[in-house]
C-alpha cells in the first residue's frame, strides 16, 4: 500500500483497495514505526477513520471529489486545523487549539483528503533540521542518526518513511526543498501568493509558501492543484487560474532552455551532490534540453538579506504571544512580568535569538542600513532571476550544497544556515522551485535536484521534474526501517 | 504670558462608521456584550490574515476629498509595535510613510473672520480592544479585555501646527466633527469614543520662527476637555518657562477630574515603534475613476451650507452653526423649508421662525441631535410645518402651539387633528369675544381706572383675564383691538 496517491486512487477506483483499508494500515504503520522517526508530533486517528470511511461511500457510489479522495496525507503542525492542536513546534503553543481550518486544510478536507496528523518541525520553522522542535526531534528515515532537514522534517521524513502518502510544509527559506531533498522525497514550494498562507501560521510573511510533499512528482502535481489558487482570506494571494498540472507533466523537456547558475556550484560544496546534481543535467540534456549557463551574482548576499528579512518579519509575527490571549501564561505580577515570564518560558533558543535579530534590524535609526539595504539585496536577486528567465525557461542547480547531517552536527547557526544558501534565492525572488531526487551519495543519503521556474510557472517546473523522474529510477529505493 | 505665542496641532482619530471592521468581517456595532464581535482575525489568532474594507478605503477618501487633500495614487499599510494587552497582534496595522491622503486643509470660523488650518496627512488603522479593570488601573486585582473593538476602522487626521490658541482646536474639532458627520463617515460621538483626539502644543516668543518644544497632551474626549487641558498645559508652560526652566518633550495625560496634565514618558522613554510595511497587505493601488466617483457624491459641507443659510434664508450664523451639528437636523431644517417657505413671495420671517422652533423645541424634547434621534423624531418635518401654519394663520396662537407640540411629539399626530380634537381653535370671532371683554371689564372695574390714570400695564392684566376666560383660545391680536377700541370709548 506504500504507493503514491495516483496508484491509490486507481486502485480505489477499480475497487483493489478501499480508502478505509489505506488509512487502516498508514496508521498502523505510524503506531509500529514513528517511534522510530518521530514525524508526528499528533495522530487524529478518528478523524482520519471517519474521513476515511466518507471517502469509501463516495468512490464505492462512483462519485470520488477528485484525485485526492482517499488520500492519508499529513500536515505541518504550523498549518491551523479546526479542533486539533497546532503547535508549530513549540511549548508556546503546545495546548493551542484553532478554532478555525487553514484555506489549505479546507480546500483538502474538501478534495476528500484524510488527513492523519500533524507533523514535527522547527520551532515556527525556524531551522534546517527539525531539531529545533520543542517536543522531539525527527530522524532521517535514511539514517536514524541523521537529520531529515528542515524545518519541514516530520512532512518529508513522513513521506519518505510511508507514514504519509502525501504531505504539506511550508517554506520560508527552505523548509521544504531542502528537507525533500534531505529524505529522499519531491518537494515543491510554489510561487508566493499561488498558496493561500491563510491560516498558516506565520515566520516571515513576504517568503512563507505552503507547498506539498509526494513520492513522485504526478503527486506533487495532485497535492498543488488541490490547494493553489486565489483566497480572498489572503490579500497577497494571486488571481490567476489554475492549470491542470497533472495533465501538463508528459510534455517533455525537448526544447526547453535549462540555465544553470555559476553560483549554485560552490567551493567547499559535497563533491557527490555536484556530480549526481551534473549527471542529473547530463540526462536533462539527452531528452531534449538545452542547457545554457547563467549567472546570479546576487546569489552571495541572498544569505544576509535572508537573515534580516526573515527576522525582522518573524518578531513582528511572533509578537503576538503573549500569554494573554491564548497558548501558554506564566503568571507575574503584571502584566508585562507575566508576558515575559510567558515569552521566557514559551520560546527557545533559536527564536529567541531571532526575534532579538529582528527586532534590532527594525528598531529606529537602523531599520535602513538593515531592513531597507536587505530589500534593495531582494530586489536585485529579483531582477536577476527575471533576466535569466528572459533567456532560459527555468534554472536547474542543487537543492542543497550537502546531505543530510547528523544530529547535533551544525551546532553553530551560522554553518546551518548555510544549509540554505541555494533555497533562500527562490523565496527573495518569490518564484516556484521543486525538489526531487537526483541520486544517492557513497553512504547512500539522498541528494536533490532544484528546478526553478518562473512566477507561477509551476506546469514547466513539474513537467521538468518529471520528464527526469520518469528517466531514472530512484524513486523505486526506499529506505527500510524495519 | 502675552509675550509668548501658542501653536497646537490636533491628531484626531475617528471611528468610521462602516458596517464591518477595517481588516475583517465582524460587525462595528458599539454596546454589544464583550468579546461577541470577533472573529480570529481581530483576535490576532496565529496564522490569520487581514484583508482591507474598501468600504473605509472609500470613507478615507471622500473626507479627503472634502479636506482638499490629495488622494495618493498608491498607499500602503505598516506594522507599529507596542506590547499592550489590549492590542492582539501586539502591533497594529496602520499607515506611516504612505498614507492615503495628504495636504489639505479645514476652514474654521475665529473671531474676525475664517481660517484654513492645514492639514498634514490622513491615514487608515485599525482600533484596538478595551480594558476593563477591576478597579483602578494601579490597584486591579485582575483587567479584562473586551476586542469588539479591536479592528474598527479609525481614521487618523493630523493638522498642522497652525492653530493658535486653545478656542481655535476647540473650533477646529467642532468644525471636523460636523464635516465628518455631513459626510456620514463617522457619527462623531465623543462619549462612545468614536472621535478622540490627541493635541501637540508649544510655546514660543512671540514673533519667533521657531518652534518651541512640544508636548502631546491624551485623553482628549470632549470639545470642552479639549480647550480646558490646552489652557492649562498653555498656562503651565508659560510659567515655566517665565522660571526660565527647559521644558522637555513628553507626552501628558489629560486628568479631566482634576483638571491638568500629568507626565507619561518623556522623550528618552518614547515608543520605538519599530515601524515597517505591513507584508500581509499588498500597496493600495487607487484608482483616479473611482476616486472621481467618490467626488462626484460629494455632498454639501457644513460651511457651505452656513453660508448658503444665511446668504440666501437670512438665517443668524448662530442658527446656522447650531444646525450643522448634525447632517439629519439640516436635511431635517431643508425638508421642512421646502414645504413651508417655497421661493417666491413668502414671508422673510419664516426660516427663522423654523430654526427657533427646531433649536428651543425640537431638540430639547429629542433625545439627541445626531442621525438616529432626529430621522425617528414623532414630529417629522411635514408636521413641524403644519404646526406652524396654523399659527401663521391665526388658528392658534404661539402659546397654544406649545402645548400642540408636546401632544405632537407623544402621539406622533398631526397639528390640526389636535387641535381639532381638544377645541382649541383661537377664538376670532369678534361678537363672541366681546361679549367675554365685556364680562371681564365688568368684573375689573379697578384695572380700568387704574388704566385711565395713566398705567398703561393695567390693559395686560384685562387681555390676560380674556384669554384665561377663553382658556388662551383668544385671538391675542384682536383681544389688544377690541380692548382698546373700549377702552378708548368710555
Amino acid at each position: 500500500m506504500h504507493q503514491p496517491i495516483h496508484e491509490l486512487t486507481d486502485a480505489f477506483r477499480r475497487g483493489d483497495l478501499t480508502p478505509t483499508a489505506v488509512a487502516e494500515d498508514y496508521l498502523a504503520r505510524i503506531g509500529a514505526l514513528d517511534g522510530k522517526v518521530g514525524a508526528y508530533l499528533t495522530v487524529v486517528r478518528e478523524q482520519a477513520l471517519a474521513a476515511a470511511r466518507e471517502s469509501e461511500l463516495r468512490w464505492r457510489a462512483g462519485a470520488p471529489r477528485g484525485p485526492l479522495d482517499g488520500a492519508p496525507v499529513a500536515l505541518k503542525d504550523v498549518l491551523c486545523t479546526a479542533g486539533v492542536r497546532t503547535t508549530c513546534g513549540s511549548k508556546m503553543l503546545e495546548r493551542f487549539v484553532p478554532p478555525y481550518d487553514a484555506t489549505t486544510v479546507e480546500r483538502l478536507r474538501a478534495a476528500g483528503a484524510v488527513i492523519l496528523g500533524k507533523t514535527n518541525m522547527d520551532e515556527f520553522a525556524m531551522g534546517s533540521s527539525t531539531e529545533h522542535s520543542a517536543f522531539h526531534p525527527t530522524r532521517n528515515p535514511w539514517d536514524l542518526a541523521r537529520v531529515p532537514g528542515g524545518s519541514s522534517g516530520g512532512s518529508a521524513a513522513a513521506v519518505a518513511a510511508g507514514l504519509a502518502a502525501g504531505a504539506y510544509g511550508s517554506d520560508t527559506g527552505g523548509s521544504i526543498r531542502q528537507p525533500a531533498a534531505f529524505c529522499g522525497v519531491v518537494g515543491l514550494k510554489p510561487t508566493y501568493g499561488r498558496v493561500s498562507r491563510y491560516g498558516l501560521v506565520a515566520l516571515a510573511s513576504s517568503l512563507d509558501q505552503i507547498g506539498p510533499f509526494a513520492q513522485d512528482v504526478t503527486d506533487t502535481a495532485l497535492l498543488l492543484g488541490a490547494v493553489a489558487g486565489h483566497d480572498r482570506r489572503d490579500a497577497t494571494s494571486i488571481q490567476a487560474p489554475v492549470p491542470d498540472y497533472a495533465a501538463e507533466l508528459s510534455k517533455g523537456v525537448a526544447g526547453l532552455t535549462l540555465g544553470l547558475p555559476d553560483e549554485y556550484f560552490i567551493d567547499g560544496m559535497d563533491p557527490d551532490v555536484e556530480r549526481a546534481v551534473r549527471q542529473a543535467i547530463e540526462v536533462l540534456k539527452g531528452l531534449g534540453a538545452r542547457i545554457e549557463r547563467v549567472s546570479l551574482p546576487t546569489t552571495q548576499h541572498s544569505l544576509a538579506a535572508y537573515y534580516v528579512i526573515l527576522p525582522a518579519e518573524a518578531s513582528s509575527n511572533l509578537a503576538r504571544y503573549d500569554g494573554v490571549r491564548y497558548g501558554l501564561r506564566v503568571a507575574g505580577r503584571d502584566f508585562i512580568e507575566m508576558q515575559s515570564r510567558t515569552r521566557a518560558a514559551g520560546f527557545g533558543a533559536e527564536v529567541k535569538r531571532r526575534i532579538m535579530l529582528g527586532t534590532y534590524a527594525l528598531s529606529a535609526g537602523y531599520y535602513e542600513a538593515y531592513y531597507g539595504k536587505a530589500q534593495s539585496v531582494r530586489t536585485l536577486v529579483r531582477r536577476e532571476f527575471a533576466a535569466a528567465f528572459a533567456r532560459v525557461d527555468l534554472i536547474v542547480a542543487p537543492t542543497t550544497p550537502n546531505v543530510a547531517f547528523k544530529h547535533g552536527e551544525k551546532e553553530d547557526p551560522l554553518s546551518m544556515y548555510l544549509n540554505d544558501v541555494f533555497t533562500i534565492p527562490g523565496n527573495l525572488s518569490g518564484i516556484p522551485g521543486v525538489s526531487v531526487p537526483c541520486g544517492f551519495n557513497s553512504s547512500g543519503l539522498p541528494i536533490g535536484l532544484q528546478v526553478l521556474g518562473r512566477p507561477l510557472d509551476e506546469a514547466r517546473v513539474l513537467r521538468a521534474a518529471y520528464a527526469y523522474e520518469q528517466a531514472t529510477t530512484w524513486r523505486s529505493r526506499r529506505p527500510d526501517l524495519s | 504670558m502675552t509675550s509668548y505665542e501658542t501653536v497646537i496641532g490636533l491628531e484626531v482619530h475617528a471611528q468610521l462608521s462602516t458596517r464591518s471592521k477595517m481588516f475583517c468581517g465582524c460587525p462595528t456595532t458599539f454596546g454589544a456584550r464583550p468579546n461577541t464581535q470577533t472573529c480570529p482575525v481581530c483576535l490576532g489568532m496565529p496564522g490569520v490574515l487581514p484583508v482591507v474594507n474598501r468600504r473605509a478605503v472609500e470613507f478615507g477618501i471622500r473626507t479627503a476629498l472634502a479636506f482638499g487633500c490629495r488622494v495618493n495614487d498608491a498607499c500602503r499599510f505598516a506594522r507599529k509595535h507596542y506590547y499592550y494587552p489590549d492590542m492582539p497582534k501586539n502591533y497594529q496595522i496602520s499607515q506611516y510613510e504612505e498614507p492615503l491622503a495628504e495636504d489639505g486643509s479645514l476652514e474654521i470660523d475665529v473671531e474676525g473672520g475664517a481660517r484654513a488650518i492645514g492639514i498634514q496627512r490622513l491615514h487608515l488603522e485599525e482600533d484596538v480592544g478595551k480594558l476593563l479593570h477591576e478597579g483602578t488601573l494601579e490597584t486591579a486585582q485582575a483587567s479584562l479585555v473586551d476586542f469588539n473593538r479591536s479592528g474598527v476602522p479609525l481614521m487618523e487626521t493630523v493638522s498642522r501646527p497652525e492653530l493658535s490658541s486653545p478656542e481655535e482646536a476647540a473650533a477646529y474639532l467642532r468644525a471636523f466633527r460636523a464635516v465628518l458627520i455631513f459626510l456620514g463617515v463617522c457619527d462623531g460621538n465623543m462619549e462612545e469614543g468614536s472621535l478622540r483626539c490627541d493635541a501637540n502644543i508649544s510655546l514660543r516668543l512671540r514673533g519667533s520662527g521657531k518652534l518651541g518644544t512640544k508636548v502631546e497632551i491624551k485623553n482628549l474626549n470632549s470639545f470642552r476637555n479639549v480647550q480646558r487641558a490646552l489652557e492649562f498645559e498653555e498656562r503651565r508652560q508659560a510659567q515655566a518657562l517665565d522660571a526660565g526652566e527647559r521644558l522637555v518633550q513628553e507626552t501628558r495625560l489629560w486628568d479631566a477630574d482634576r483638571g491638568y496634565t500629568r507626565s507619561m514618558r518623556s522623550k528618552e522613554f518614547a515608543h520605538d515603534y519599530r515601524y515597517f510595511p505591513e507584508p500581509d497587505l499588498v500597496p493600495l493601488q487607487i484608482d483616479r475613476r473611482w476616486v472621481a466617483e467618490i467626488r462626484a457624491k460629494l455632498p454639501e459641507l457644513p460651511r457651505a451650507w452656513r453660508q448658503r443659510a444665511v446668504a440666501q434664508y437670512g438665517l443668524p450664523p448662530y442658527d446656522a452653526e447650531v444646525l450643522t451639528q448634525s447632517r439629519a437636523l439640516v436635511d431635517y431644517y431643508e425638508a421642512a423649508l421646502r414645504e413651508w417657505w417655497p421661493a417666491s413671495g413668502a414671508s422673510g420671517e419664516r426660516p427663522k421662525v423654523l430654526s427657533n422652533w427646531i433649536m428651543s423645541e425640537l431638540l430639547r424634547v429629542l433625545p439627541g441631535d445626531d442621525e438616529g434621534a432626529i430621522r425617528s423624531s414623532p414630529i417629522p418635518p411635514g408636521h413641524l410645518v403644519g404646526l406652524l401654519r396654523l399659527i401663521e394663520n391665526a388658528t392658534i396662537s404661539g402659546k397654544i402651539a406649545k402645548d400642540v407640540f408636546q401632544k405632537m411629539f407623544v402621539s406622533g399626530q398631526d397639528a390640526r387633528t389636535i387641535v381639532e380634537r381638544d377645541g382649541l381653535t383661537q377664538v376670532a370671532d369678534e361678537g363672541a369675544l366681546v361679549q367675554v371683554i365685556d364680562s371681564v371689564m365688568a368684573a375689573n372695574p379697578k384695572a380700568i381706572e387704574d388704566f385711565r390714570r395713566g398705567k398703561k400695564e393695567a390693559k395686560g392684566a384685562l387681555v390676560g383675564q380674556v384669554m384665561k376666560a377663553t382658556r388662551g383660545k383668544a385671538n391675542p391680536a384682536l383681544v389688544n383691538r377690541l380692548l382698546e377700541d373700549k377702552l378708548s370709548q368710555t
